[in-house]
């Protein structure tokens, strides 16, 4: 090979053949593009809600009425096993790492995610996974133990499906530590020159938080799982009580990664939604570095409130104290972030398309989530309304109304960006009205239900119950029937929707400053930052600044300065100056 | 931040504080308080409901006030006012919700403490004792040798387990020769969580004692003093009661709604909770952790009665035992045998106890 050959491959972006999107069956290849495996994520996903949104739809219908007139007990039981597992392991999650795939090496300017094979390892987990997990309805022994799977009684149940389970679910989690690992890498080794961490748009913060967790919690809920397949299927008594085992180190080791897990579950959300938000309230957003910080916060907390799930458990009395105060901690930085989105809106030029609907939607759902939750960290409460309905309704408001409606303000947010084309905007506030109307209808009554003292996980329940029951099942009817103007909308607009252009919001973020859809390798030449991610309303009345803004140096950057411009502060050294070095 | 003028925020404010006084108190979402104990989480409940109902007409206010004054009209293309932040009101609203937080966890501890969940005992009652923790590898040892029970055993969960199955009913229905008790958790002293007695009422034994075993799908109650083994639970109103509780297979949970007291029963453990009966009435005591395909059955009758009517319940409960030989004795019995003279009290039938033990692996 002569030096120019050696110069010349050497300069080449480094790319399998399969890089990137060409064709429509690159999206079923093992590709290598981190836009691609973004939108894998976020289709599979979604392929996998509308499966798991069927099975609560089952469910619901079994408790239209008092009796067990539709499934037997037991089917029923593994219809809520594999809604939850569905919901969380291959929806909630993985969607959240969908958005952070397609738009962290957008928003930092890089070429591709830090480790792009590793990348489409994590998502190829997932299908098989979900299929497996799936497949166990067709081996007639599905797992009926609950999502949480606690033995003894995961032991005694069917061993198939619980072996299956267990499979499934260590597998999703290994998906989701290499993912972890590539979002951790990527944000901090790959953003801009000049773009510190000061200037990152807030969703990088979330995810760092995000990652942080899954990389420090997943590896206990594996070894909780490794045990319990030992218990399951070579008969060890890790677990067992009948060989002197104890069924609380399980509890203790599954909550390690559970309880945390819902933070993986809201913090992306909670970044995607800092970004629409001053988007469409055409604000900065307010108290960005408390947004940021209050994540790290969260992230952190998060590790160590997990032994409020087990109060009514076998935990010790002072115990149960020191994890009350720390659940109730956790308010603080949530109530930061809440308020400053509020204050973000407040005063703005809110656009209420889709996206904003959605999001405002998030901030008002989320907030019943949050308050219930403080109050389950109340102990007294707590063991009153453990293992009710009342925490049904907590956790599927912070769920739904929380993570579901952040993902669809993304999806309306972040349409055109990925597709080029615009979704209709009539039938997405359509689609907004239904999941509002549907969710509070599924959700709220369950409050009452649990405090009067329906438990969960039954398919039986006390006839003085039967009204509220049946407005909550219509609501679920409801919450199906509002996916389908989203589906038609997004597959229609996709092939025939308006073109949308490249920045049709003038949003400031860097994954604006590119074509609709990208190119292969993102941006042209290096970006640069002029302005800060959130600088809106810095130069009112000038139209022009607002759409031209970043891409190259050779505008006036004083201009549009604001006070998180890369512009006022120094170069951030730990990343690499010469664009060529960060290969 | 352009804050409404100090008029309307005040009148918004004392609306808004009404609203959510009268609300936490007239809410309407419990069932009737039956115990000592449940009027103090009642309380607390009330009062959390109050600063929520705040906190939430505050929020959803200033959003929906949001998306209808700021909306931006059509011909207006321009940008907001650029507010990047305002750090006395950052530090205002990351102080109020600390403070308010720390009052409710001020206030859920004392209630906790009424009700008797602190128990200081349990921290000193780790069975290492100062001389053994000087010695090298003493803590190594413990782990290693079934620890020595303590020198104070009323706490001991295996004591209390003893006790438990010196009532021969109780000693059957807890299939203790299957499951063995734990002995002392690692590192803590007992292994038992407890709601126990009420600080006023510290060193007093309670005033009855009853054995309540979970089963698939049962409430098997025993009561020591008389030897009734029962499927229902009556306790006489305004004496103290204790329930020991444990499971003879997969983790059940105590719960009655009106008591507002919950507590897993635990294959291997035993755990107990106290607590004061007050209003008389019939309840419900219900399976609150999943425990297979028929938990939602696994509900039973919980009657508070007056203590002339306890005593008159317990005397025909004795004389059913003596005419049925007092089944759970017998060692022999199937548990379908054993709980067919209970199904009609379970709520369930015979048919699905039938099919219960042939699908049970």
């Amino acid at each position: 090979m002569t030096q120019a050959q050696l110069q010349e491959s050497a300069n080449i972006p480094a790319q399998s053949e399969e890089h990137g999107e060409r064709k429509w069956r690159d999206y079923f290849s093992f590709n290598t593009d981190h836009k691609v495996i973004g939108i894998q994520y976020l289709v599979t996903t979604f392929i996998f809600y509308c499966i798991g949104g069927v099975l609560a739809d089952l469910v619901r219908t079994e408790l239209k009425t008092p009796e067990t007139d539709f499934v037997s007990p037991e089917v029923y039981n593994s219809l809520f096993t594999l809604h939850a597992t569905i919901m969380i392991f291959l929806w909630i999650v993985p969607a959240g790492a969908g958005f952070a795939n397609y738009l962290i090496p957008l928003m930092i300017g890089a070429k591709d995610m830090a480790f792009p094979r590793l990348n489409a390892v994590a998502f190829w987990m997932i299908p098989p996974a979900g299929l497996l997990l799936i497949s166990s309805l067709l081996v007639g022994d599905a797992p009926d133990a609950g999502w949480t799977s606690y033995p003894p009684l995961s032991l005694v149940t069917g061993q198939v499906g619980e072996a299956i389970w267990i499979m499934s679910v260590l597998l999703l989690g290994t998906s989701s530590i290499l993912g972890a690992i590539n979002f951790l890498v990527t944000i901090w080794k790959m953003r801009i020159p000049g773009m510190s961490v000061n200037q990152m748009p807030l969703f990088c913060w979330s995810m760092i938080a995000t990652s942080a967790i899954t990389l420090l919690s997943t590896p206990v809920l594996a070894g909780a799982l490794i045990l319990l397949a030992f218990d399951l299927i070579a008969g060890t008594t890790f677990f067992n009580p009948t060989g002197g085992g104890d069924p609380i180190v399980y509890q203790h080791m599954f909550w390690f990664y559970s309880h945390p897990a819902v933070y993986i579950m809201i913090l992306p959300f909670f970044g995607l939604i800092s970004e629409v938000l001053p988007v469409h309230a055409r604000k900065p957003v307010f108290g960005y570095q408390a947004i940021a910080y209050s994540s790290l916060a969260i992230s952190f907390l998060g590790l160590i409130v997990w032994a409020h799930h087990m109060f009514t458990s076998g935990i010790p009395g002072w115990l149960r104290m020191f994890f009350m105060i720390t659940t109730m901690i956790i308010a603080v930085p949530t109530g930061i972030k809440v308020f400053s989105w509020v204050a973000t809106v407040w005063g703005g030029k809110l656009r209420l398309n889709s996206a904003m609907l959605f999001a405002m939607g998030f901030v008002g759902t989320f907030v019943i989530g949050g308050i219930s939750g403080v109050m389950l960290a109340a102990v007294p409460f707590d063991i009153h309304v453990h293992d009710t309905y009342f925490v049904v309704a907590h956790l599927h408001y912070v769920l739904f109304g929380g993570s579901v409606l952040g993902i669809y303000a993304g999806f309306y947010h972040w349409f055109p960006k990925m597709t080029g084309r615009m979704l209709n905007e009539f039938w997405g506030k359509v689609h907004f009205a239904l999941t509002i109307v549907g969710l509070n209808m599924t959700f709220l009554p369950m409050h009452k239900l649990g405090m009067m003292g329906m438990n969960r996980r039954i398919a039986v329940y006390d006839p003085k119950f039967e009204t509220l029951n049946f407005i909550c099942t219509m609501g679920s009817y409801l919450l199906a029937v509002s996916t389908f103007p989203f589906i038609i909308n997004a597959i229609w607009s996709w092939m025939y929707g308006p073109k949308a252009g490249n920045n049709p919001w003038q949003a400031l973020t860097l994954e604006w400053m590119t074509t609709s859809p990208p190119a292969i390798e993102n941006f042209d030449k290096l970006p640069v930052l002029a302005t800060g991610p959130y600088d809106y309303g810095m130069n009112n009345g000038d139209d022009e600044v607002v759409e031209n803004v970043p891409l190259s140096d050779e505008r006036e950057p004083a201009l549009a300065a604001g006070p998180n411009s890369a512009l006022r502060a120094e170069p951030d050294p730990k990343v690499a100056a010469n664009p060529e070095d960060r290969e | 931040m352009n804050i409404p003028s100090s008029i309307w925020t005040l009148i918004i404010g004392i609306v808004v504080t009404i609203v959510s006084l009268w609300y936490g108190q007239n809410h309407g979402l419990l069932p009737t308080a039956a115990s000592d104990e449940a009027e103090l989480v009642d309380g607390l409940f009330n009062a959390m409901l109050t600063i929520s109902t705040g906190l939430f007409l505050i929020v959803e206010g200033a959003l929906i006030y949001s998306a209808i004054r700021f909306r931006r009209r059509p011909d207006d293309n321009s940008d907001g006012p650029p507010i990047f932040g305002n750090i006395p009101l950052e530090i205002l609203w990351t102080a109020v919700p600390a403070i308010i937080v720390l009052g409710i966890a001020i206030y859920s501890f004392d209630v906790y403490n009424s009700i008797g969940g602190f128990n200081p005992h349990d921290v000193h009652d780790a069975p290492i004792g100062e001389q053994a923790v000087r010695m090298p590898g003493a803590a190594i040892a413990a782990t290693l040798n079934d620890t020595p029970p303590s020198a104070d055993p009323s706490n001991l969960n295996q004591d209390k387990s003893d006790a438990a199955m010196q009532d021969p009913g109780t000693a059957e229905i807890r299939n203790a020769d299957q499951i063995p008790q734990k002995r002392n958790a690692p590192g803590v002293g007992v292994v038992s969580p407890t709601i126990g007695s009420s600080p006023d009422r510290e060193g007093t034994s309670p005033a009855l004692t009853i054995n309540v075993t979970g089963l698939q799908y049962a409430w098997i109650i025993t009561y020591p003093d008389t030897g009734i083994t029962t499927g229902e639970l009556h306790v006489p109103v305004g004496r103290e009661v204790q329930i020991s509780m444990t499971a003879n297979d997969v983790i059940h949970a105590f719960w009655v709604p009106e008591l507002r007291l919950k507590q897993d029963a635990i294959p291997g453990r035993q755990s107990e909770i106290r607590f004061t009966p007050k209003t008389l009435g019939e309840y419900k005591l219900i399976c609150a952790e999943l425990c297979g395909p028929y938990h939602g059955a696994m509900n039973t009758q919980f009657v508070i009665e007056t203590p002339e009517a306890f005593e008159q319940w317990q005397q025909e409960q004795v004389a059913i035992s003596n005419s049925q030989q007092l089944v759970a004795v017998n060692t022999a019995v199937s548990p379908a045998e054993f709980l067919a003279p209970y199904i009609s009290d379970l709520g369930i039938q015979p048919e699905t106890l039938h099919q219960i033990h042939h699908n049970h692996h």
